[in-house]
């Protein structure tokens, strides 16, 4: 199958990185890519972004941390994570033999600590691009989450510019009224690229027992259920700005690949699908070159905002 | 580690009490690798309800190409699987996760609650062959006798016999396996393995805490992914923070975890 999908354009570029394809792999679902090697040839994707990093380690919240929602699922993980240093200590290994572009997700509590973050992992060989989850509660405002407001998201944004050398990512909360005014304040203050949808706040409920399914009681929302407001802001995000997008949410297929595309996304990230099949990422690779090769395209890159209006 | 995802043809289908099902795979990849204690990661539909997959125990495994599985229908995806038909595909992940860890030079009880029942079924048979000299010693517990009869007849034709308990007394004891453990003297080199409920594995480890047996247990816990990736699957340990079910366990040494005995 692969042979007859030699040729096909399917290159993308975010900031002066380029990527074969535009599939990447999402945040926090595909461990640091180690996991998943039984089953997918790493060299097919277009990149992968491992677990979100923090400068201290994190145990995360209490069980249950997840819970089966119609159509998708909520996690309330708490950002579990072994921190900068033993991330590269320890991890950093494994990831610089992959054959793939890796982006690093990083949070923090404070601007210092995104500040420290990213200034601990510029020039670390083997990460070629910072994404930054600003959906984190900002400490020392009163728990306010960076993404929610732009001069505080712009904040993030320009610090870590500031103290790396790769290409940025900014990863935007869909937790807000206006999105694009989030997207605009992030590109003023910088971002290489803006990538979206984070997940989106839910609860549920035992009708049973009336406790809440999540230890946490709130957890984020991800899956095919979320795809149409992920769908949704990413075409609006696309207007508002002329950095590249990343859309993430509730894909599955190269079809909904395409869709993202159309609506603007320069490249996507496939998250909890890895769950469901662990192959969905190259699956979606295959299928993608497929569909360009079928509509005898000269390259992916005119799929691109290529939605016809009515 | 090897892991595959594999198609998987049904190649019979067994119903027990009313909502326990058997199914038998022919899975030579799986099979072959497979060790006591592992699970796979079950697919039980091909739409997005439900959309994760469920995590079963590798219940038995025979002549190096077939397993299967052993399940109590409780929700959507159980449901779906009981009224799959024999010669429909399953996509399975595994095997999966930290089995059993078998020294044969001791003593060994197993001791298995409900579905708790399906791993140690693989376990039994193995140390059968593998420890002949000291055959494991049996005690199932579950509802009641229709649930009990079939998987009691397994291990006897494993040639090991059991001890039953049953909650309305309709086979062996009529009341819990720890009362049948409590009555046994297995001497200072025992290990148990178990699985079952939450309450009654807390209720052996403290048994066996007390006894001075070493105790592995088998733990559930609400998984995503099966396979590291998610951070869903954690279990309290002893020293602080959280273990992984599907990648440090499911099988731990019981005085590794942090029971919260109510
Ligand atoms: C490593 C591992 C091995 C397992 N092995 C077996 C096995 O051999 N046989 C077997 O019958 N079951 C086993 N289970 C449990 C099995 O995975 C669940 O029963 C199944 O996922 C339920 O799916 P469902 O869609 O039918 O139920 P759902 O609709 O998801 O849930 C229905 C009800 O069951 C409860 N439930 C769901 N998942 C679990 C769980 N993991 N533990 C306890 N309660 C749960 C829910 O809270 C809910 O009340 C195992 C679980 C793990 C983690
Ligand atoms: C279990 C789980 C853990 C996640 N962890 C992170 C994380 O550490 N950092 C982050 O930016 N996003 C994280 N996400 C969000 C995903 O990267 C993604 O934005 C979201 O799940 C929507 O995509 P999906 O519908 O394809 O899953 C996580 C999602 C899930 C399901
Ligand atoms: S089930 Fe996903 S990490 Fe264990």
């Amino acid at each position: 199958m692969a042979s007859q999908v030699n040729g096909v354009d399917l290159r993308v570029s975010i900031g002066t990185l380029s990527l074969r394809n535009p599939v990447m792999t999402a945040s926090g679902t595909f461990g640091y890519a180690r996991e998943f090697m039984p089953y997918v040839n790493l060299h097919r994707l277009g990149a992968v972004v491992v677990k979100g990093i923090s400068l201290e380690p994190r145990s995360g919240n209490p069980p249950p941390r997840i819970v089966e929602t119609s159509a998708g699922m909520l996690n309330a993980i708490g950002l579990e994570n072994v921190g900068v240093e033993r991330f590269i200590s320890d991890k950093m290994a494994s990831l610089q033999g992959i054959p793939v572009p890796v982006f690093v997700n990083i949070l923090g509590d404070t601007l210092d600590e995104y500040k420290e973050i990213a200034a601990r992992l510029a020039g670390v060989q083997g990460v070629s691009g910072i994404e930054v989850n600003i959906s984190c509660p900002n400490v020392k405002k009163g728990g306010v989450a960076f993404g929610t407001v732009p001069e505080m998201a712009a904040a993030v944004t320009s610090a870590v510019k500031a103290e790396s050398t790769v290409p940025v990512v900014v990863k935007l909360s869909p937790n807000v009224t206006d999105i694009s005014a989030i997207a605009r304040s992030v590109e003023d203050a910088g971002a290489d690229a803006v990538s979206l949808i984070n997940t989106l706040i839910g609860m549920a409920i035992d009708s049973r027992s009336r406790r809440p399914r999540l230890a946490n009681v709130i957890g984020g929302l991800s899956g095919p259920a979320i795809k149409p407001v992920a769908l949704r802001m990413v075409y609006q995000v696309a207007q508002a700005v002329s950095i590249p997008v990343i859309g993430i949410g509730g894909i599955e297929t190269a079809e909904d690949v395409v869709e993202f595309m159309l609506a603007g996304a320069t490249a996507v990230q496939i998250g909890t699908a890895n769950f469901v099949n662990p192959r969905a990422s190259e699956d979606a690779v295959e299928g993608l070159a497929h569909y360009v090769a079928e509509q005898k395209l000269g390259s992916v890159r005119e799929l691109i905002g290529g939605l016809i209006l009515p | 580690m090897s892991q595959f995802q594999e198609k998987t043809q049904i190649i019979r289908i067994e119903r027990f009490a009313s909502d326990i099902v058997r199914l038998t795979l022919d899975s030579p990849d799986i099979t072959s690798l497979a060790q006591p204690g592992q699970f796979v990661m079950v697919r039980t539909g091909n739409s997005n309800d439900p959309l994760l997959r469920r995590p079963f125990s590798i219940s038995q495994t025979s002549n190096g190409k077939h397993f299967q599985i052993l399940f109590k229908v409780v929700g959507r995806g159980t449901s779906l699987l009981a009224h799959c038909r024999e010669g429909e595909y399953l996509s399975i992940l595994g095997p999966l996760g930290q089995g059993f860890r078998v020294d044969c030079q001791r003593t060994h009880c197993l001791v298995g609650g409900g579905m708790g029942i399906a791993p140690l079924l693989f376990l039994g048979k193995y140390l059968s062959r593998k420890c002949t000299s000291n055959p494991p010693l049996v005690i199932l517990g579950a509802r009641t006798r229709e649930e009990l009869d079939p998987l009691v007849n397994d291990f006897n034709e494993l040639g090991l016999s059991v001890h039953s308990a049953t909650d309305d007394g309709t086979l062996g004891h009529h009341g819990l396996v720890t009362d049948v453990l409590k009555g046994l003297d297995l001497g200072p080199n025992c290990q148990a393995y178990v699985c079952g409920p939450h309450p009654m594995m807390a209720a052996v480890h403290l048994l066996c805490k007390d006894r001075g047996y070493a105790c592995q247990v088998s733990m559930e816990t609400s998984m995503a992914c099966g396979m590291g990736a998610c951070l869903g699957c954690i279990v309290p340990v002893e020293r602080g923070g959280y273990a992984h079910a599907c990648c440090d366990g499911p099988v731990f040494d019981a005085k590794e975890l942090l029971w919260q005995v109510k």
